[in-house]
């Protein structure tokens, strides 16, 4: 029988989330997958899973677990007070949960979002061949609610986990002198390019799994444009410039302007931006974009294999 | 020349601009491309976008050279058909008849005598968008979209039709309804609607 945890109190939102759901847009289904992709791995890999286990991503205010077996938990991305049974415990390592013990994950103090891995992974029913909650389309498992029992896998039996520095861990977390870099998109324009790397924006209350709206200025040359594929990152531009930058549950096409797609390396920043967070674009070359991605890779791949 | 060009989209994603009658067969390609690493490939309006998994090798020379080695045809040879049986009782049929100045009689003969082909999917699961609805019946969107339309709903704007895979709002004109499942994470595929598809509309008497 495998062990299980039960959600003793549910925060503000938690879902589970893994990769998402690949190979199934041409029909509608979007990928979704954990917000901020790069917290999850760390998270997933300071425990010892494989990359595609599921893991919790809470929103503000985390949940209390309880443990109904011993467990190896690992929590990053906003950084949280953790506690054990009252006690605090530490962000961003190895935690060794005792059976009956429960963990509770606080309020982040910058960021939005914490990633609690379980060794073994969150083993709800996989729909679609992910267990990952689409807040838009309504796939995977609804939000946690008080009183659920979440299944969790076999503990992996791999001894190289991932120790992770606080840089690696802090590098997701919104930065005024670090704007989010974006290569041109399908529909940019040098104009629309200039307004989009000139001006000052600041993430609207209008921001979610889906998107995050950005005001405070607009963007030069939006429209309409001819339904498309989209991808997480894409910067739609709407007729009245205001910005939309999709995130992991945006629906599989789109008709409005693509100036520009924030790289892979930094949309977990987005990922992490409250309302209200100023955010400034920086221009770089697809082959800068696809080395900084390349760099998160090495980094959870080196502590893979240590 | 099947592909018009190619634009990146991010640092992890091609869109391949072809004309419209070729997207399915330029789609078609691109999967059977001996390319590593492709997750997907989304057919849209005016082009196909290729999704490649994060630290793959994007080469787009590659990808375009083996989409254009031969001429693509505008119908994929053997291409499935899906009936799908519709009660004609939609709360617009009245305004669609309206309109188009057809008597609703007509506007069912109308849509049942077209030939439809799901030129691409999108908006929601399952949502496929139909190409083939006869001009006759070309209709503008509801100024104000509904908040809920009900699943198997099918509707029609501009030129196109479509049936709705979920209760999701919607502004399309909805003139009837079908029992079929559009879309079930249960089945496999979870929807009996895929790009490129020809469907036939018949009227569901019982």
């Amino acid at each position: 029988m495998s062990s299980v945890i039960v959600v003793e109190r549910v925060g503000l939102r938690t879902t589970v989330q893994d990769r998402g759901r690949i190979g199934l847009a041409h029909l509608g289904v979007p990928r979704s997958g954990a917000a901020d992709w790069r917290s999850a791995a760390f998270a997933n890999a300071i425990v010892g899973n494989p990359a595609d286990a599921a893991v919790l991503e809470t929103t503000l205010t985390g949940p209390t677990l309880r443990f109904e077996a011993p467990a190896t938990v690992a929590v990053t991305g906003a950084p949280v007070d953790v506690s054990l049974d009252g006690e605090p415990a530490e962000f961003g390592s190895q935690i060794r949960v005792s059976a009956g013990q429960r963990l509770t994950i606080g309020t982040p103090r910058v960021g939005l979002r914490a990633y609690v891995a379980v060794g073994g992974g969150i083993d709800v029913l996989a729909v679609l061949g992910s267990r990952s909650t689409d807040t838009l389309a309504r796939i995977g498992p609804p939000p946690l609610r008080s009183g659920d029992v979440l299944p969790i896998g076999a503990a992996p039996v791999a001894s190289s986990r991932l120790a992770v520095s606080e840089g690696m861990l802090a590098g997701v977390l919104p930065a005024s002198d670090r704007p989010l870099r974006v290569v041109r998109g399908p529909d940019a324009t040098d104009d629309a390019m200039r307004s989009l790397c000139s001006q000052s924006f600041c993430v609207s209350t209008n921001a979610d799994r889906v998107g995050a709206r950005l005001s405070g200025a607009t963007v030069d040359d939006g429209g309409e444009a001819p339904t498309s594929g989209m991808v997480r990152g894409a910067i739609q531009v709407p007729p009245d410039g205001g910005p939309v930058v999709l995130l992991a549950d945006h629906a599989v096409t789109g008709g409005y302007r693509v100036v520009a797609v924030v790289i892979d390396a930094d949309l977990p920043v987005l990922a992490q931006s409250r309302p209200g967070t100023p955010t400034r674009f920086q221009e770089v070359s697809t082959q800068q974009a696809r080395a900084a991605s390349e760099a998160v890779r090495r980094e959870l791949a080196v502590a893979s294999s240590s | 020349m099947n592909v018009l060009g190619v634009r990146a989209v991010g640092e992890w994603a091609l869109l391949f601009d072809v004309r419209p009658s070729h997207r399915h067969a330029v789609a078609d390609r691109l999967r059977q491309a001996a390319v590593a690493g492709i997750d997907e490939v989304v057919p849209g309006e005016n082009g196909v976008l290729v999704c490649f998994a994060p630290g793959c090798d994007v080469d787009a020379d590659a990808l375009r050279a083996a989409v254009d080695a031969e001429v693509v045809t505008e119908t994929i040879p053997g291409a499935a058909e899906l009936v799908v049986p519709v009660r004609y009782d939609g709360a617009d049929l009245g305004d669609v008849a309206q309109l188009t100045g057809l008597a609703e009689a007509d506007v069912v003969a109308t849509h049942v005598a077209c030939d439809y082909t799901v030129a691409f999917m999108g908006f929601a699961p399952g949502f496929p968008y139909l190409d083939g609805l006869s001009p006759t019946l070309r209709v503008p969107r509801l100024n104000t979209p509904r908040v809920r339309v009900e699943a198997g709903s099918v509707a029609i704007a501009g030129d196109r039709c479509c049936v709705y895979p979920g209760a999701t709002p919607g502004g399309w004109r909805v003139i009837g309804h079908t029992d079929l499942p559009v879309f079930d994470v249960a089945a496999s595929p979870p929807t009996p609607f895929a790009p490129g598809l020809t469907v036939r509309f018949v009227e569901d008497g019982g």
